[in-house]
């Protein structure tokens, strides 16, 4: 980058799905990957003479999200129409709100560069119905057009241009992605586009006032193609302005193959939507009974969470970021503590390292877990109560992921139950050092870390199952002499 | 208010109609005459008159979240000049 | 058949009613005789787009049979005839316009599933303006249709089909849509009754969209019983219809025979300003004082900003359409050009050749008063002008019962005359776009005829009270004849 002479300023647009089985304005389901258009009603076809009905799960959900987010909820909104020919666009109007939204003014807190919080301002999230899809591959002169996904609500949640970094808006979209999951009203799932995401890019020089000419960035379907895509159009407008050229204002897509950004092709005259009021939908109003009947359905949030678990748990403030970034992991997470002794800190970790990688290797959600919250804390007690050690866990953990049955009968059944008699634990040091004469005499002379040496091999000759503290001990107790 | 046949173009193009010349020219002259009468609007005194989109005064009843319709794809794309594989065809769209 | 089957036309649905109940003749019996009259008769009217004669006789064979079973529904085996506005499952739906020329519709309006479920047999679907934007039927890409009392006068618009029908004598009674005045100012036309019900009190669903928060669905028949019977039966709640009211359906034939001693009739004086036709006006004062010897009061009430209704009328109907009329690309349903090189032409040229001069002048003034630019000025302005056009009925209706005067400025007009100026059309419907701005019922009942055309009083009333429509038309009918007059073509 071009040093700190210039600022960037991003504002995002979050899209994302909520997760009804109807569509916003059908009774259509909203299940994703059925053949095309078999999931296309006469509502979604824009057939002459349907109308649309307003689905009152999508209602609930946006004033949930409103609240999550510290926003007014409007006591009355408007659906207006948003008037341009496209063919995944079936009505010739896209029904979204305009003037009247049903959220505004909300916020949220991310960290910035230097790990201080910083507030983003949130605009507005309104209600608005998804287009349809167009398929280009495998058809000659023609685009085949899918309707399925018409009519699928969104809600999308306009923010303020308050971030200046690629970082600071990944920092955002996936508190957002975070909020939205714990709140229930959204899936997240960014391959099947359920949360996408336009950005709003500009460079300014630093300390000037007014905003640089922006570009709006579409297509950006995951968070490492969005930094990247930030960072691309940020040199971009840089490299255009030292040239001594102008940052045209237009909407440019991301191509994650070549990893650039390039104007949309479709000769599209500047729009002019010609937004009006939808007459066949009445103004939605919302009473303070229903907002404060929603508030008490409102989950814990993942920031109360995090501090809930750094104060309850005595968790290091990093580890209690990770394991509330979803609500699954942190409901896992409390299981497991609650069903077991061990430490929190012990439990947190395991599931960060172990568990993790075991579900990544695999590619599963934690709600599909191998390994459930009651066995891991099972294997966690043992480990605990010295039954086994840690390394000899890991042997555990795998056997229960495979299906072998829980800790305790594992570690019966493969004879995994750590040496924990002294005289047997001696009688092996003994082995090892006699077997070992010239480290021996290395160590005694200050050579320390040969310690380890002999850890490692009275480990080895009890196939792990020594307890290690207790090795170190005697070790250290047999060699001082 | 007189259109200038670029307006009507312009709007032409909005609205996605094809127009003959002959057409144009009389689109100007009639939408210039339709503009032109209810340009009248503009002498109603509306200081602080709320606009009315609704003939009455009532507020959106909501549907509930359950799946109702069962879709006849194959039924519906009957009215479709062109379809193949259950989708839509258009000309190739260049985004 | 007895020899008393020839006049089976002449009867009102209600008495048609009393003669399937007595046994004189069988549905099929009565819906035969009104096909073959259709087939004799429709080529001097062109008042049907189809004629769904197959459909209709196995509809009436089933009401016959559910009458000898006993479950047949309030309307069951008589014959009745949809606008072509409204879509019909499995059958040819086309709004008048070539872009529907090819449209069969997967499903049935609401409306139509009424009157289905209530045992009605539709004939066909009647003749329209296009897309109903017109108040002449000369816009219809079918053609236009003739008036019954004259064959070289428009029978006007746009259910000008459904009146003609009915005015004919081809069907008792007939579905139609009011926008603007488009059941109303037919009716009147044509010597019909026509009724325009309160915004949201009829289904919208299935009834082709023109102009959304205008459009309403409605009858046209001889006689008012017959329109009170007809929409008892298509009024009431529809969940699919946002708009659609929940508020309960009164038993509207039985509030028929009230009198109207004591009812406060409305004049309104801006209505016998200039523009209406002297002769129109006497006969309009004539229907009103036989209100009065019934023992009816008027009241002189001011309608302050009627002058505005039209163009408001023609900023917010044109602004509605312009978006309505979009989902018709060429692509779902409806005409495609062939060989379309792009994008842009297939649409271009779909639109272009599907619709018809004044559906395009229609969605281009939408287009342009919804522009960036134009929308304060023009849209916003007249929906702020639709407020004190409202608030001038509500006002008027602090003090009467119902508004009366007549339903259009001059009788039927000849073909030709006005579709090449469209403000001199527009200016056809000053009288009943204002009940259509601010969501009110009403009615035209035939007055008496000026040069042999028959010439219609107006009346208005208040939101959800088409009762006393009815109940004042009923009692004005039932000492006039005028609804009885046939013209002679038809007899």
């Amino acid at each position: 980058m071009t040093g700190s002479a210039w600022e960037v300023v991003i504002g995002l647009e979050i899209h994302a799905q909520l997760a009804t089985r109807s569509k916003i304005f059908s009774g259509a389901s909203t299940a994703y990957g059925a053949e095309p258009n078999t999931q296309a009603c006469l509502v979604d076809l824009g057939y002459p003479g349907v109308l649309p009905v307003l689905n009152e799960e999508v209602v609930r959900m946006a004033a949930m999200f409103g609240l999550a987010v510290n926003a007014a909820v409007a006591p009355r909104s408007v659906f207006a129409r948003k008037n341009y020919f496209y063919p995944d666009l079936p009505k010739g109007y896209q029904i979204s709100q305009y003037e009247l939204p049903i959220v505004e003014h909300g916020e949220l807190y991310i960290e910035d560069a230097d790990g201080n919080e910083k507030r983003i301002g949130i605009t507005r999230a309104h209600l608005e119905e998804d287009a349809g899809k167009s398929i280009h591959e495998g058809l000659d002169k023609s685009s085949g057009i899918d309707l399925n996904r018409t009519g699928t609500p969104l809600l999308e949640i306009v923010s303020e241009p308050d971030m200046r970094s690629a970082k600071e808006a990944i920092a955002y979209m996936r508190k957002i992605h975070t909020i939205v999951r714990y709140l229930g009203i959204s899936d997240g799932n960014m391959q099947e586009g359920s949360f996408r995401c336009d950005a709003n890019v500009s460079v300014r020089p630093r300390g000037q006032e007014e905003f640089g000419t922006r570009a709006e960035l579409k297509n950006l379907n995951s968070f490492r193609f969005i930094e990247k895509a930030i960072n691309f159009e940020v040199e971009r407008q840089i490299e255009l302005i030292e040239e001594g050229r102008e940052v045209v204002q237009e909407t440019r897509l991301y191509d994650s193959d070549r990893d650039e950004t390039r104007p949309m092709r479709s000769k599209e005259e500047a729009n002019d939507y010609r937004y009006f009021p939808d007459p066949d939908l009445l103004p939605v109003e919302i009473s303070a009974e229903y907002i404060e009947s929603v508030r008490q359905q409102l989950p814990e949030l993942p920031d109360a969470k995090k501090q809930r678990f750094v104060a309850e748990y005595g968790l290091r403030d990093e580890d209690a970021g990770i394991l509330t970034a979803s609500r699954a992991v942190a409901d896992y997470f409390e299981d497991a503590a609650a069903a077991t002794e061990a430490p929190a800190q012990l439990v947190a970790n395991w599931i960060m390292g172990e568990l993790s990688g075991a579900l990544n290797r695999e590619g599963l959600e934690i709600g599909d877990s191998k390994v459930s919250a009651a066995e891991l804390a099972g294997m966690l007690s043992r480990i605990h109560d010295s039954t086994i050690s840690g390394k000899i866990a890991k042997q555990v953990f795998e056997a229960i992921w495979g299906g072998e049955g829980t800790a305790d009968a594992v570690i019966e059944a493969k004879g995994l139950k750590q040496i924990t008699d002294s005289s047997a634990i001696e009688a092996v040091v003994d082995k090892v050092i006699a077997a070992n004469p010239s480290q021996a005499a290395d160590y005694r002379a200050g050579k320390d870390k040969l310690i380890g040496y002999f850890v490692g091999q009275v480990m080895k000759e009890t196939r792990g199952q020594a307890n290690p503290a207790q090795v170190n001990q005697i070790l250290k107790d047999k060699l001082g002499n | 208010m007189s259109l200038s046949k670029e307006q009507v173009q312009h709007i032409a193009m909005l609205a996605r109609l094809e127009l003959t010349d002959d057409e144009y020219a009389e689109s100007v002259a009639k939408l210039s005459r339709i503009v032109d009468f209810v340009d009248q609007l503009s002498q109603a005194d509306t200081d602080g008159v709320i606009p009315m989109a609704h003939p009455l005064d009532a507020a959106q009843r909501l549907r509930p979240d359950v799946v109702t319709e069962r879709i006849e794809r194959d039924r519906y794309q009957e009215n479709a000049a062109a379809v193949a594989g259950g989708l839509y065809l258009v000309p190739k769209v260049i985004e | 058949m007895s020899d008393n089957h020839q006049e089976l036309h002449a009867r009102s649905l209600t008495e048609l009613a009393a003669g399937l109940d007595g046994g004189e003749f069988t549905s099929v019996e009565l819906t035969q005789s009104l096909l073959e009259r259709i087939a004799r008769l429709d080529g001097q009217l062109n008042a049907f787009i189809t004629v769904t004669a197959d459909e209709a006789l196995a509809a009436a064979e089933r009401a016959d049979e559910a009458r000898a079973a006993g479950t047949g529904g309030v309307l069951n085996g008589l014959p009745i005839v949809h606008k072509d506005i409204f879509c019909t499952s499995g059958v040819k739906t086309t709004c008048g316009s070539r872009m529907l020329d090819n449209f069969v519709s997967p499903y049935d309006a609401t409306v139509v599933e009424k009157l289905d479920a209530a045992g009605a047999i539709f004939l066909g679907k009647s003749n329209m303006d296009e897309f109903a934007m017109g108040s002449s039927n000369e816009t219809s890409y079918f053609g236009p249709v003739n008036n019954p009392w004259n064959a070289e006068c428009s029978p006007g618009g746009s259910s000008g089909g459904s009146a003609a029908a009915v005015a004919a004598r081809l069907a008792p009674a007939a579905t139609g849509t009011d926008t603007g005045g488009s059941i109303r100012q037919p009716a009147a036309l044509t010597g019909t009754v026509g009724i325009k019900p309160t915004y949201g009190r009829v289904s919208r669903y299935g009834m082709i969209a023109f102009a959304s928060s205008l459009d309403q669905a409605g009858v046209i028949t001889r006689t008012a019983e017959d329109a009170a019977r007809m929409l008892g039966v298509m009024a009431g709640f529809d969940a699919r219809d946002s708009t659609s009211i929940d508020h309960p359906v009164p038993d509207y034939v039985a509030g028929l025979s009230k009198s109207v001693k004591g009812l406060r009739v409305g004049v309104v004086r801006q209505h016998f300003d200039e523009g209406l036709d002297e002769q129109c006006g006497v006969r309009v004062h004539e229907a009103i004082a036989v209100l009065e010897s019934l023992g009816a009061t008027t009241v002189e009430v001011d309608l302050p900003n009627l002058d505005l209704s039209v163009p408001t009328y023609y900023v917010v109907a044109p602004a509605e359409c312009s978006s309505n009329l979009s989902r018709f690309d060429g692509v779902r349903f409806g005409h495609r050009a062939e060989n379309a090189e792009d994008l842009m032409d297939l649409y271009c040229r779909s639109r272009g050749e599907g619709f018809g001069d004044e559906v395009k002048r229609r969605i281009m003034t939408g287009t342009y008063v919804l522009s960036a630019g134009y929308y304060d000025a023009y849209y916003l302005k007249a929906q702020q002008v639709r407020h004190l056009i409202a608030d001038d009925f509500k006002k008027a209706f602090s003090d009467v019962d119902v508004i009366a005067g007549p339903t259009s400025p001059t009788p039927a007009f000849r073909l030709g005359d006005k579709i090449d100026d469209p403000i001199t059309m527009y200016l056809n419907d000053i009288y009943t776009i204002g009940a259509n701005l601010a969501g009110l019922p009403g009615m035209s009942v035939p007055c008496g005829f000026v040069d042999d055309l028959p010439v219609g009083l107006h009346l208005v009333a208040a939101h959800f009270d088409e009762e006393t429509l009815l109940q004042c038309t009923h009692q004005y009918q039932q000492h006039t004849d005028w609804h009885l007059a046939c013209p002679e073509a038809f007899k």
